[in-house]
């Protein structure tokens, strides 16, 4: 339509300036009237030809509209980029108008590298608290996270995932690392910033846990939120054994995670984790996945206005275990995860070696196609000072509208060693848009 | 350094031995299983991930699966990113360099199939867990399944040229029989061309356009979304406005919604089968069709509805 349009004025204007230069050809006025009008017929039978042209390509147009037929101008022509139209409500106030190039679209000059593009995921975390917490409250509301996920194979060789989380404190590289899958004798190496190997919780982004929070023991031990995440390297190898299937996995990090847990002040204060873990199927429906974890680094209890006076060490041990049931024919339907770790905590500091101990067990039914029940216990000591314990119990209940969204409940009840006796409801809404990603194991 | 020349003596002692050995192919399910099986005969193993009774669209990423894979020498998939959900962490997983895709060990089954509701408008997740690449149940049409022995065919040859004529013959003789059972089926489907059926999920298009089935709706209101009460009562009228008298089920789908629209509509609910594997008689690519038709063809003479 606009073409036509286009075509259409641009033969008027060549018209008009083409009329004088061959009207100053001629010699006598009468010729030059005769030419004139001759010139006026010729114009006027033009302006009848491509208006009817016009009003019966209008009226194409209005009868295709109905159908979903390919808009007229979806074949740019070659050379020009192709476009498309600015969407509605974007147009006027100084926004773009008309129509925008579209780079990358297949078929273009600037073609293929659209298909080069990572797979890309958003992930929303939204929160929710109320009831009574005065040690460890929660904002009422929360934009919680929102977690960028990009990921793609960056050549024969390796590829590369990121996440990157925007949480109300600002933005997070939460994990981003190049993975090489190719390496010779069986050794799955990462390189980069990732969650540290150790235990189960540590490992899992917040949108796959299967509470609201993480466990006191997580919280109190193992770093908070962020747990053991840091920049390093990691080696996996799986050990051939006739009996089960065995991984060993170490790590060499920095040295900073937590707030507290690990802290490096000089080059040498990188800290280390190994991990092993065996998993058996008993049966086509049950399995059972068992760990051992360690863990140590310098911890930042030694820091003296900003100096490591202390040169204090933490380590920690982890057992962990899961135990997860899915009958096959009606997986969708049914399943139980029942999961437990007991975390040990070594931590030295100016007034001696605090030994810490932790843990929880949570168990996790699915009722039906879309619910899940749940319940945690929890039970840990402070790892600064260990004659401190907290205890909570938490009741869970979930509601999948389909596989890319969750709304959970929980009721929290956390006994902390100092301060009243925390009662909260929690309860929290994630949605994910983008790549289809992987279902969580 | 002795102990490296040691070692490299050894690899490269077992390497011919190695070469004799049967070559090692994973699936991902039964049926691309059955036809590797048909195709690759006595020279090869065979092993699939999912098994027939199990939704291959929610498969769990069991470490022991990682070990079947470390293990294989060719990996046959779905494709349409029908594994999605659980094949890539496993892959990544494997180490093993042959079966990452794009590797020579790595095979997209569905690549010369004929696929069915590739969508031609712009899909989004308001039309559920749609399938951009088109309906991934692609196997459920005989001649699908000749275009997937071609292809594992090919890609055996690829690793063993010199047992071509072997894999050759093993695919000449399959095609023939399915040629021969083809027809047989078709014969036994004419009479009722153009039945009316519903189906709980989008798992037999190409089935019902093989053998002439008109499938008129879903139990699930968009799919991989579970039934809705409104859904239900509109698929219902639907039904009795058209007399539909067949309800097909997935093995995986819980029979209470179907059982409810039978009893409402007087149709008739049938567990069918998708997959080898799917119900115990089911062993092979072939009893998978003479079990569906069979079954299908049962339920019309008894329900007696056109």
């Amino acid at each position: 339509m606009r073409v036509t349009r286009f075509a259409c004025a641009s033969l008027v204007a060549g018209g008009l300036f083409l009329a004088p230069s061959s009207a100053f050809a001629q010699d006598t006025p009468q010729a030059l009237r005769q030419e004139i009008d001759q010139l006026r017929k010729d114009f006027d039978s033009l302006k009848q030809q491509y208006g009817d042209r016009l009003s019966a390509l209008e009226a194409k147009l209005a009868a295709a509209e109905g159908t979903p037929a390919a808009p007229a101008g979806a074949q740019p022509a070659p050379g020009q980029p192709p476009t498309a139209q600015v969407p509605a409500g974007a147009q006027g106030a100084g926004g773009p108008s008309g129509a925008l190039p579209v780079y990358g679209a297949a078929g273009g000059s600037v073609g293929s590298s659209k298909v080069f593009n990572p797979d890309m995921a958003v992930i929303g975390d939204f929160l929710g608290a109320s009831g009574r917490n005065t040690v460890s409250p929660a904002p009422a509301l929360e934009m919680h996270e929102s977690e960028a996920a990009f990921q793609a194979v960056v050549d024969p060789y390796a590829r590369a995932d990121f996440f990157v989380s925007f949480g109300e404190q600002g933005v997070n590289l939460e994990e981003g690392f190049l993975t090489f899958t190719e390496l010779p004798g069986g050794l799955l190496t990462k390189v980069g910033k990732m969650r540290a190997a150790f235990g189960k919780v540590n490992t899992l982004h917040n949108h796959v846990l299967p509470w609201t929070d993480r466990p006191l023991v997580i919280q109190n031990l193992v770093g908070g939120e962020d747990g053991i995440d840091d920049a390093g390297f990691s080696v996996a190898r799986l050990i051939p054994n006739p009996w089960i299937f065995l991984e060993a996995t170490g790590q060499v990090l920095r040295g900073d995670s937590g707030e507290t847990l690990f802290k490096s002040s000089e080059r040498g204060d990188l800290s280390y984790v190994g991990h092993l873990r065996g998993y058996q199927d008993l049966s086509e429906s049950t399995n059972i996945d068992l760990g051992l974890s360690y863990s140590g680094g310098h911890n930042a209890s030694g820091v003296v206005d900003g100096l490591d006076a202390g040169r204090f060490r933490t380590n920690l041990y982890g057992v962990d275990a899961t135990l997860r049931w899915k009958p096959l024919q009606r997986s969708i339907y049914h399943s139980f995860v029942g999961r437990t770790e007991v975390i040990w905590s070594r931590r030295d500091q100016f007034d001696g070696l605090q030994k810490a101990m932790g843990y929880y067990v949570s168990g996790d039914y699915q009722l039906g196609r879309r619910w899940f029940a749940g319940a945690r216990y929890d039970r840990s000591d402070r790892a600064d000072n260990a004659s401190l314990l907290d205890s909570g119990q938490s009741l869970l209940l979930t509601y999948w509208p389909s596989e890319f969204s969750q709304v959970r409940g929980q009721y929290r009840r956390t006994k902390y060693a100092i301060g009243p006796t925390a009662n909260e409801l929690l309860f929290q809404f994630q949605f994910s848009i983008g790549a289809h990603g992987a279902h969580p194991f | 350094m002795k102990r490296i020349v040691v070692l490299l003596t050894a690899v490269l002692a077992a390497s011919p031995a190695r070469a004799q050995s049967k070559l090692n192919v994973v699936t991902t399910t039964e049926d691309l299983a059955s036809i590797a099986r048909e195709v690759g005969g006595d020279r090869i193993t065979v092993e699939a991930i999912a098994k027939g009774y199990q939704d291959p669209h929610f498969v769990e990423a069991k470490p022991s699966f990682i070990l079947k894979l470390q293990k294989a020498d060719v990996l046959v998939v779905v494709g349409r990113e029908l594994e999605i959900g659980w094949l890539p962490p496993l892959i990544q997983q494997s180490r093993n360099s042959k079966i990452q895709p794009g590797s020579e060990g790595y095979l997209d089954a569905s690549l010369k199939a004929q696929i069915l509701e590739v969508p031609t408008t712009q899909v989004t997740r308001a039309m559920g867990d749609v399938h951009p690449l088109g309906n991934p149940h692609y196997w459920l049409d005989p001649e699908n399944g000749k275009s997937i022995g071609r292809e594992i065919a090919a890609k055996l040859e690829q690793f063993r040229p010199n047992e071509r004529s072997y894999f050759e013959q093993q695919l000449t003789d399959f095609t023939a029989r399915l040629d021969a059972a083809e027809k047989r089926w078709l014969a036994q489907t004419a009479p009722f061309k153009g039945m009316k059926v519903v189906t709980y999920h989008r798992s037999f298009p190409n089935f019902a356009e093989r053998f002439g089935l008109d499938i008129i709706g879903y139990v699930e209101p968009k799919p991989g979304i579970p039934p809705s009460p409104q859904h239900t009562l509109d698929l219902i009228n639907e039904m009795k406005r058209q007399n539909v008298k067949l309800v097909l089920v997935e093995p995986y789908f819980d029979l209470k919604t179907p059982n409810a629209i039978g009893r409402d509509t007087g149709a008739q609910v049938l567990v069918m089968p998708p997959s080898v594997g799917g119900v115990k008689e089911v062993t092979d690519y072939f009893k998978l069709f003479d079990y569906d038709i069979n079954l299908l063809v049962e339920a019309i003479k008894k329900t007696g509805a056109k």
